[in-house]
């Protein structure tokens, strides 16, 4: 395909749509990811790093990693699953699970977390049950873990899905048919096949899960040093006027959150790389 | 009638045993949870929860400020993607990119960064106040902070139709003699319009729910500045978990309603499109 002439011939159209749409990027959206930066070094590089040595600061780091541990392999191993089922096999009501798969992007994560209370609440539906029983869930790591995982429950099923759909089961077949037990097969044809697109699932649902705040802020109870993930201890240290630390734990959010962008940036890059060699043969 | 076809493949029933196990577990159990909680309050009961003056006033200002906010991401959107489909310069992968950041960058650090900006303190918000414009803490600050996480929904559900649009259609409309507004509006703009629905009703359901990128920017003040999903943290603090729960169903009936709407408006005019 050649790139056409512009249709649009309008003198000075072209320079004047140009500058606006960067004027919109740069005031929307450049502007917001700069103040980050600037307001977390804004009193120098060494009270950067005391804002994130505080034990409070660490304890929040360690949970939110620890959350982000369990709920990560959880949707990622969910998201292959139902991946296989749905891009390799036709059955009656596909498109009815696609659209239940989809669920949790429409639902604001505060009812993402709502409904955890519902549950597990201290007037929840099993709530007595729990206490009963001396079990904490809500206010408690279970909760933020179960939050955690439904508002990033489809992404690495959303990345798996159309790809491993375009790529058919040819090849899967043809290692059956030449032997090859189901595991084999899958551990040889298919997850070679989608490792770039894995991998980047599970950046984007782990940078989700570490940066989630309105879900699990919902079921934490922000006990300090104990419930407050990262997101969760930006907030605190925000209302309390502590605005170097408050930054210092968003640019670390933010570069978590970059991480999967910068990821799927190269490999469009060495991917579109690789087509244009193809087109020279 | 088979409820599925053949195939040498093995691991069907261990697939799909996992994934509907998974999904009754972690959405579908809640869901039903959340849809039965508020009716212990009786019919009447929910109608009072649901329009009370300050439930009223929350799920307007979510509901319409969404709106707005989608509607303006509608413009900025086709304007991005424009450039970004149409125009070669220097920069352009690095704006592409950047395109994707209010996806990526978590809601809290949105928000604290929005409000640093928008303040009266902020540069922005200085700026504004010389005017006489107050930004953070009011309904406008509440708008940005909708309006900065709807921008990628829309400018990706336009990029690739705007990519795959046949350029001999706009050469032939050129070629007979149309202007650049006629080729944009009878052309251009049809072939766009399913995409462009879709992209603003997805940056409109988003907004409606969004918490953390609003929170610090609103002021959260009652019937003026609080959102729906802060009124929900609110009630729950107060332990009426059948009223957060009333509100929390509203909205994600209100959301699929519109969804709902909006697709089939979308199925008819591709519909026609087609004809």
């Amino acid at each position: 395909m050649s790139v056409g002439a512009p249709t649009v011939r309008l003198p000075g159209i072209a320079p004047l749509l140009l500058t606006a749409a960067v004027a919109v990027m740069g005031g929307l959206i450049i502007l917001p990811l700069l103040a980050v930066f600037h307001d977390a070094f804004a009193k120098g590089l060494s009270v950067f790093l005391s804002s994130l040595k505080e034990p409070d600061a660490q304890a929040a780091i360690r949970l939110t990693l620890l959350v982000a541990a369990i709920s990560v392999p959880l949707n990622a191993v969910f998201g292959v699953a139902s991946a296989w089922a749905i891009a390799k096999f036709e059955f009656k009501g596909k498109s009815l699970l696609l659209t239940l798969i989809d669920l949790p992007f429409s639902i604001s994560p505060v009812v993402s977390g709502l409904v955890w209370v519902l549950l597990f609440g201290a007037q929840g539906y099993f709530g007595e049950w729990l206490l009963d029983r001396d079990i904490k869930i809500i206010f408690a790591l279970p909760g933020l873990v179960l939050a955690t995982i439904l508002v990033t429950f489809p992404f690495v099923a959303r990345e798996l899905i159309p790809l491993m759909q375009d790529q058919g089961s040819d090849e899967e077949a043809a290692a059956l048919t030449l032997g090859a037990s189901g595991f084999t097969t899958f551990w040889k044809i298919t997850l070679p096949n989608i490792r770039w697109a894995l991998l980047y699932g599970v950046l984007l649902c782990n940078a989700r899960a570490m940066g989630e705040f309105g879900a699990v802020s919902v079921v934490s109870g922000h006990i300090r040093g104990e419930t407050t993930t990262l997101p969760l201890h930006v907030e605190v240290l925000y209302n309390d006027y502590d605005f170097v630390g408050a930054f210092a734990a968003a640019s670390v959010l933010a570069s978590l959150g970059l991480s999967p962008l910068v990821l799927k940036t190269i490999l469009e890059w060495r991917h579109s790389g690789e087509l244009a060699a193809s087109r020279r043969h | 009638m088979r409820w599925r076809e053949r195939s040498i493949l093995p691991g069907f029933g261990l697939s799909l045993g996992i994934t509907l196990t998974y999904l009754s577990i972690i959405v579908l159990i809640p869901l039903i949870g959340l849809a039965i909680r508020p009716w212990e309050l009786g019919l009447a009961g929910v109608w009072r929860t649901l329009t009370d003056d300050r439930v009223g006033a929350a799920l307007k200002l979510s509901f319409s400020l969404s709106a707005y906010a989608a509607l303006l991401n509608a413009f900025f959107g086709l304007l991005i993607a424009w450039v970004l489909v149409r125009y070669e310069f220097p920069g352009r992968r690095l704006l592409d990119a950047i395109v994707d950041m209010p996806f990526a960058l978590p809601t809290a650090v949105a928000g604290i960064a929005l409000t640093a900006l928008y303040a009266p303190t902020g540069p922005i918000g200085a700026l504004a106040e010389k005017v006489g414009l107050k930004t953070a803490y009011s309904s406008l600050g509440i708008f940005i902070a909708l309006t900065f996480i709807g921008l990628p929904f829309v400018v990706r559900a336009l990029q690739p139709v705007l990519q795959d649009l046949d350029r001999e259609v706009e050469e032939a409309a050129q070629t007979l003699g149309a202007s650049d507004l006629q080729r944009i509006v009878h052309v251009v703009l049809p072939a766009l319009a399913p995409a462009l629905i879709s992209g603003v009703t997805l940056a409109f359901a988003r907004a409606v729910g969004e918490y953390g990128s609003v929170v610090f920017i609103a002021g959260n003040m009652p019937m003026k500045t609080e959102i729906a999903p802060l009124l929900i943290v609110i009630k729950l603090e107060q332990y009426d978990y059948a009223g957060a729960a009333a509100v929390g169903l509203a909205m994600v009936v209100i959301s699929f309603g519109a969804l709902i709407l909006i697709n089939t408006a979308q199925l008819l005019i591709a519909r026609r499109g087609r004809r």
